[in-house]
């Protein structure tokens, strides 16, 4: 790929276009593009509305549980025998991971433009349980779709929506995955254009969707700058974080984005390797093109057919990623590398052992890096790992792996 | 500029009745199959046809075009096989309008300089790309005009007053009218709202409006016909295809003939509109 020249700060995108460099973009349907203008108008005042500002920050206080903890794995980190390992702790949320951070927000959002139904797409069903869960707590009719594979291997999400007063959609098209979930949302938009508002889980999508989750998610990033700094004095040498669409990776990642000497690294499903095509590795291999209303790396084919992708994790079981992650990778800030299935299922076992603390198969990718560079980081190094969701839904898909009944 | 689609509306209006515009997928099911439905399309009487090309995540279209699609691509279809389709059917037809309908990430990935060139070369007229709205005009639309080809938008309900001129601007050909909010094959919506809406358009643009998505019978046709300079059929046509496939997607009858049947009867349907309307 051609490098975009360096600009001076990585903080600005994306433009009024929607555009980081190439990427992002508004490309969808015309019935769709009223909406999602009217959605950047709304999110444009809400963003400097002190009344709103302050609404999210009660919630997000009071009723999500934040700041969440940076916490030293301390058991970790003698396990490893290198860099220091900080957990940034988004299991502890309400609802149990980092997306609940961008439903609060986007739930207001659908408040003040008088919308009367929400509908989500969801993988893991981390973002699908968050969403039902905003949706309760004010109010909203819910709908949630999730690709049948989906529905089958994250039963106890599924259980825990349907609790929470959402209908769940399984989606049999293609391979029943998080793409298909997310076309199938996007045709109940384009029909129920009147009442409904749709609450992208990831930052991806349509601009300016990829802005505000970002924005929303950009709370964990702060919060564990301003935490580094008073636990350690001072900032991290990396941080880590998984990239499915790349929400936790873009919310941990964005406010360190200017801070030169931080490295940053993104971490694909690598699946079962990179060699064939079953991993989720779209910016290690995939390419350029346009999906879900943006321009980003997918995995395809030479004639521009979207793949399936695998992952273990659910969560990370999508062919895209955000178009912010994309112009990251292109300008060289962040590197992004792979984690195999082995891998995050180990790390998923060593975190449970060594911390108490049992991650999602989605963040033990992330931590399978940090396993991977400790050791050979000085002690005195400091590595922050984005502990995005605890992994208690994952328990049937590890068993399986492991060859256990449970 | 004047295209095949600019005389060929220029004879109809001349002619006072609206146009049949066919839709079918290309390479659904196979190439050669499709290829010879699209040389009936014509003898049964669509003014103009639209060649689909298959895409993996058609988020805009209903069952029956999602399968036509996955048909498609099982059967090895590739966005160059569907030019080649086109330029097949010219060697015998070289008045009936060809645009072709689709989504943009297959001809991102092609080029589009190396399409456009190809594309013009096998006879395409005009496009219809439903992921790009005019904020995108720059990736397709404007580079497609400088290449002679038609670039037609969609306009929907959701587009007011103030957004039309922006919908209208770089389009050219005719405008194509989604007469609801939804995807492709739902129910048709009110026809009185429909007529409004055309006429809503009209008072903005001199180009022809035809519209489509939920129009299935010769009655149907013949409604939306009144109002409309055009008819598109598209689900229907994708449908008489799927009937006469078996289970494991062998023939269990010729599709070209079932399409032709059914074509027949639409271009009835669209030719008495304006004897109906004037009665």
């Amino acid at each position: 790929m051609n490098k975009p020249a360096l600009p001076n700060s990585f903080r600005t995108g994306p433009d009024e276009q929607g555009m980081f460099g190439i990427f992002g973009g508004r490309f969808v349907a015309e019935t769709l593009m009223p909406l999602i203008l009217d959605l950047e108008r709304e999110w444009n005042k809400a963003k400097d509305d002190p009344e709103f500002k302050a609404e999210l920050s009660a919630l997000s206080t009071f009723y999500a549980g934040r700041p969440s903890k940076l916490y030293f794995a301390e058991g970790l980190t003698r396990h490893l025998g290198g860099a220091k390992i900080y957990l940034k702790r988004e299991d502890l949320n309400h609802t149990g991971s980092h997306k609940i951070n961008n439903c609060l927000g986007q739930i207001l959002l659908a408040k003040r433009m008088g919308k009367k139904r929400i509908i989500a797409e969801t993988g893991a069903g981390q973002h699908g349980v968050a969403s039902a869960t905003v949706a309760a707590r004010f109010g909203y009719p819910c709908v949630v779709y999730m690709g049948a594979t989906d529905v089958a291997r994250q039963s106890p999400n599924v259980f825990r929506m349907k609790l929470l007063g959402a209908e769940v959609r399984p989606v049999t098209a293609g391979h029943g995955t998080l793409k298909d979930a997310m076309n199938e949302a996007l045709r109940d938009w384009v029909t129920n254009v009147e009442d409904t508002y749709y609450l992208i889980g990831t930052a991806a999508g349509p601009h300016p969707y990829p802005e505000l989750v970002r924005d929303f998610q950009s709370v964990i990033g702060t919060e564990a700058r301003q935490q580094m700094l008073e636990q350690e004095g001072r900032l991290p040498d990396t941080i880590i974080a998984a990239v499915g669409g790349g929400s936790n990776a873009i919310g941990l990642f964005h406010p360190f984005l200017d801070d030169k000497d931080v490295e940053i690294i993104g971490i694909e499903a690598g699946g079962r390797g990179l060699d064939g095509v079953e991993h989720c590795a779209s910016m290690n291999a995939g390419r350029p093109g346009v999906l879900h209303g943006n321009r980003t790396y997918l995995l395809q084919d030479d004639d521009g057919q979207i793949l399936e992708g695998h992952s273990i994790s659910a969560g990370l079981d999508y062919p895209g990623v955000g178009p912010e992650h994309s112009w990251l990778r292109d300008s060289g800030r962040v590197d992004y590398q792979p984690i195999l299935d082995d891998e995050a299922l180990e790390a998923f076992q060593l975190c449970t052992r060594t911390e108490g603390i049992i991650p999602a198969l989605e963040s033990a990718h992330a931590i399978a890096h940090a396993v991977k560079i400790a050791p050979n980081m000085a002690k005195d190094k400091i590595i922050i790992v984005n502990l995005s969701g605890r992994g208690d839904k994952d328990v049937h898909t590890v068993a399986k792996m492991m060859g256990m009944e449970i | 500029m004047t295209t095949r689609i600019d005389r060929r509306m220029a004879k109809l209006k001349a002619e006072g009745r609206p146009a049949l515009v066919t839709y079918f997928m290309g390479g659904d099911p196979d190439y050669d199959t499709s290829l010879s439905i699209m040389k009936a399309l014509p003898k049964a009487g669509s003014d103009i046809i639209e060649l689909g090309m298959p895409f993996s995540d058609p988020m805009a279209d209903g069952p029956a075009i999602q399968a036509a699609g996955l048909r498609a691509l099982k059967g090895g279809q590739t966005l160059k096989k569907t030019l080649a389709i086109a330029a097949e059917f010219r060697k015998g037809d070289d008045e009936t309008p060809i645009v072709l309908m689709g989504y943009y990430n297959p001809i991102y990935v092609y080029g589009v300089d190396n399409f456009l060139a190809e594309a013009k070369a096998s006879g395409i007229d005009g496009l219809i790309i439903v992921d790009l709205p005019p904020e995108m005009d720059a990736e397709l639309c404007i580079p497609a005009l400088k290449a002679g080809i038609n670039f037609i938008r969609l306009a929907t309900p959701t587009t007011d007053d103030k957004r039309l001129p922006k919908v209208l601007e770089n389009t050219s050909g005719f405008v194509y009218y989604v007469s609801m909010t939804g995807i492709t094959g739902s129910a048709l919506a009110d026809t009185t709202k429909v007529a409004t809406a055309v006429q809503r358009i009209k008072e903005h643009t001199d180009l022809p409006v035809c519209v489509g998505f939920g129009v299935k019978t010769a009655e149907q046709a013949r409604i939306i016909g009144a109002s409309a300079d055009g008819v598109v059929i598209g689900t229907a046509i994708v449908n008489a295809i799927a009937n006469v496939l078996g289970p494991k997607g062998e023939k269990t009858a010729d599709p070209a003939e079932a399409v032709a049947t059914l074509v027949s009867g639409l271009a009835q349907g669209v030719r008495s509109a304006r004897l109906a309307a004037a009665e």
